[in-house]
């Protein structure tokens, strides 16, 4: 395997889903390459990245009024 | 102590919604609704119907609280609701993404091929020297890491609309394969793939930006 082969493989890799040889050749590959062991951590930092808050418009001012008055106005039991 | 942006598990979380705190149900939709509306863009054809049926799935969240088993993340059940929602408006516009088939622009390596040595050479397709991904951390510094988040933001708006749905439903959502290929009608295989080529293009944002920027606090300065 090369890296160019590599880095096409690192979302099936981290998603556990490679046959046995397959993720075997990933790992004795990755044992050797450090540019390659870099892709992948830079790969699972970047996911980590996107699972935080992510900063946007979100909805309008009057929207977001209307829903909560809606949240204090919904009947619990 | 959580930064103030940071949100309590997900079991205080929904009994504080159940018990009617406004806080808290402020809190959420004020840390989730930006990504919500940027997901429903990839269904409805304009800004305004993302952000309308951002505000229905809120509604439908507000009802169906009490409903909630917790079978999955509270966030992934609000996102559930979000894409059916997205969905059945999406298809009254006649607007619909259509996950079936890859696009010739889908397919093809992910990183730039001038970073790997030629066919031919020795070490063929072996990063070139100085080409190599070199190690960077996404800073701890809470500042820091909003600019981050920035770039992110930026870049996640800038995929195509196929590859934003599936990263935006993996990563930023929680989803797992199944669910996001049962929720978009596509096959594991294609969804691996618009899933890799959009993590390999935020990969490579932040890889310029971190590179460059972030060294210099609170810049913006890019090269």
């Amino acid at each position: 395997m090369n890296c160019a082969e590599f880095v096409e493989l690192v979302t099936e890799f981290l998603d556990g889903s490679m046959s046995e040889s397959a993720e075997l050749s990933c790992v004795v590959h990755l044992a050797r390459c450090e540019g390659c062991e870099t892709y992948l951590d830079q790969f699972r930092q970047t996911t980590a990245a996107l699972g935080g808050t992510l900063p946007g418009p979100g909805i309008p001012a009057a929207a977001r009024e209307q829903l909560l008055e809606a949240f204090r106005g919904a009947t619990r039991p | 102590m959580a930064g103030p942006r940071e949100l309590p598990p997900d079991e205080v979380l929904v009994q504080r919604l159940r018990d009617g705190d406004e806080e808290t149900f402020a809190l959420v939709l004020d840390s989730w609704s930006g990504g919500m509306v940027r997901l429903a863009m990839s269904f409805v054809s304009t800004k305004d119907s993302a952000e309308e049926t951002v505000q229905d799935t809120w509604l439908a969240v507000i009802r169906g609280i009490d409903g909630f088993e917790g079978r999955a993340s509270l966030k992934t059940w609000v996102y559930r609701i979000l894409v059916n929602t997205a969905k059945a408006r999406g298809a009254k516009e006649s607007r619909t993404v259509p996950f079936a088939s890859l696009l010739p622009e889908e397919e093809g390596p992910t990183v730039d091929a001038e970073r790997f040595r030629a066919t031919g050479e020795p070490y063929a397709g072996h990063w070139v020297a100085g080409q190599e991904p070199r190690p960077w951390h996404i800073p701890e510094d809470h500042v820091l890491r909003g600019e981050v988040r920035e770039v992110i933001a930026e870049a996640i708006d800038e995929l195509p609309p196929r590859l934003r749905t599936v990263i935006t439903l993996r990563d930023v959502a929680g989803y797992g394969s199944e669910e996001v290929c049962s929720l978009l009608e596509i096959s594991p295989g294609n969804q691996r793939v618009l899933l890799h080529r959009g993590r390999a293009l935020l990969r490579r944002k932040l890889e310029s930006y971190l590179s460059g920027a972030h060294d210099i606090a609170g810049g913006r300065g890019r090269a």
